[in-house]
């Protein structure tokens, strides 16, 4: 047993911080993708648009209903055997749409029963002085509709931070893997995956921190 | 003027009324009473659209269309001659008073911001409730509720606003100040069709009452008349069960 090399890890802190930033853009990469497509998921399914609903359905119960490593290395070692001009496919993009689709899967069943919550009458109300379906859903529904999923949203973002370190496996040098090698070259596991986990930890603490603001403001608007 | 002729509504296999014909001048007020489960509502609602008509023509003002077969733009155009107010008020919880009223103004008819501000003010000031402009419907009492929902229908400029049982959702402390301000409204000869069981309004109001039973308008006219002198055994009976429970 050894006491706990302070040094060693303030060394090692400037060199992972420097790997966040690549965590973070996959995560925010695969965030602002998988909002895309959940959003039109979800309207998919809130439409039950013919045809079109029944594949997101199986889209959703596939993404949903396997592991996301599995995921990742169906997309990185298996698609471009079947798909050859992916060859090229790097680790980073493996897993920025892996991520992707796993999480929207997720996230077009948070939006959609956000949608469906929004009370039917206002619908109607909308409807019933001449607004459009497109205008309901802009100036009714989804702003009402955000106000619920954000929360849910914001829970997710933070796993997909967490999940951007199974990137590791596809050989991607991201905040997991740069521990992984500098732990390998010092054998200093303890202290390397212990400030790995602060790292991870106090990423979440301030979005958790900047989530719990946000929930207030959202709220705060409705009850003036 | 509003022209209903052989409106016909269905949901499945339930015919709720067939050949429904009903004509109002502009300025007329028209209460519409009759038993649960009539389709007083959905007769309303097929005037503004919400439910689509299986046959008939819908004429309001200078609008006529084949109910059944109405295009898009038809139907928007209709929607904007005819504001509806709801019993459970419907407003839109994500918006102030001032901009449920501004609502319709600024998306649909294209006013600016700014002109829109002004008419809803104006409007809020006619439902008293010139004070409540920045409050969201969740502050608000069932009483003010109703007077925004009326306040957005005003907006509208239409030429008939639908009332299907304004008050009857309100707790009874509220029911008052609503119909104070329909009876406004009245006497502005906004033209209107109010579903209701408000007989003291409907006598002191309406030019003429209609009875709807079983998907029929069994008798109409003017309240005077039918109140004190039911010619169709039906409508004997259902007055003197509402008139039981609350006497004019
Ligand atoms: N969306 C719907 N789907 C199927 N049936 C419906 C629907 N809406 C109404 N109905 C039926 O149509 C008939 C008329 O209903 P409606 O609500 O118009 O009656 P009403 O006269 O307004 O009654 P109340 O006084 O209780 O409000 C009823 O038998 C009702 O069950
Ligand atoms: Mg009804």
């Amino acid at each position: 047993m050894h006491v706990l090399d302070l040094d060693y890890m303030l060394g090692l802190l400037p060199i992972l911080l420097g790997y966040l930033p690549l965590t973070l853009e996959m995560a925010g990469a695969g965030m602002v993708a998988a909002l895309v497509l959940a959003c039109l998921l979800a309207v998919v399914r809130v439409q039950r648009m013919p045809g079109l609903n029944a594949l997101a359905m199986l889209f959703i119960s596939f993404f949903r209903g396997t592991p996301l490593l599995v995921q990742l290395f169906l997309f990185y070692y298996g698609l471009p055997q079947i798909l050859t001009f992916l060859v090229a496919i790097n680790g980073i993009t493996a897993t920025i749409l892996g991520l992707t689709l796993h999480f929207s899967a997720y996230m077009a069943e948070s939006i959609r029963a956000a949608i469906v919550g929004v009370d039917r009458s206002q619908t109607e109300a909308a409807l019933s002085i001449g607004m459009t379906q497109g205008q309901l859903m802009r100036r009714i529904v989804l702003p009402q509709a955000t106000r619920v999923a954000t929360p849910t949203l914001m829970n997710y973002f933070i796993d997909m931070i967490k999940a951007t370190s199974l990137a590791f496996t596809l050989g991607v040098t991201e905040l997991m893997g740069a521990t992984q090698k500098e732990a390998a070259g010092s054998f200093l596991y303890f202290e390397a995956f212990l400030l790995a986990a602060i790292i991870y930890w106090v990423v979440v603490e301030i979005l958790s921190w900047l989530q719990r603001r946000l929930e207030k403001r959202l709220n705060r608007a409705y009850q003036r | 003027m509003i022209a209903l002729n052989g409106i016909t509504k269905r949901f499945g296999e339930h015919t709720v009324f067939e050949n429904i014909d009903l004509t109002l001048e502009q300025g007329e007020i028209i209460v519409v009473i009759g038993p649960s489960g009539t389709g007083k509502s959905t007769l309303l609602r097929c005037i503004n659209y919400l439910e689509t008509p299986d046959a008939g023509r819908l004429t309001v003002g200078n609008l006529s269309l084949d109910a059944k077969h109405a295009t898009r733009r038809e139907i928007l155009a209709l929607r904007r001659r005819t504001a509806f107010v709801f019993q459970n008020y419907a407003l839109f919880a994500n918006k102030t008073a001032l901009d449920n009223i501004c609502e319709g103004m600024i998306v649909v008819d294209g006013l600016s911001k700014a002109e829109a501000h002004a008419r809803g003010r104006e409007i809020l000031e006619r439902i008293g409730l010139a004070d409540k402009a920045n409050a969201y419907p969740a502050s608000l009492s069932g009483g003010q509720q109703q007077r925004v929902g009326i306040g957005r229908a005003m907006a509208a400029k239409a030429e008939v606003i639908l009332f299907d049982e304004p008050t009857s959702a309100l707790d009874p402390e509220w029911v008052d100040e609503v119909l104070a301000l329909m009876k406004h409204l009245a006497l502005e000869r906004q033209t209107m069709i109010v579903v209701s069981h408000e007989m003291q309004f409907a006598r002191e109001v309406a030019d003429r009452v209609v009875f709807m039973d079983e998907g029929r308008i069994i008798e109409q006219g003017p309240p005077g008349e039918l109140f004190t002198n039911p010619q169709d055994e039906r409508t004997q009976r259902f007055l003197r069960k509402v008139l039981a429970n609350n006497p004019i």
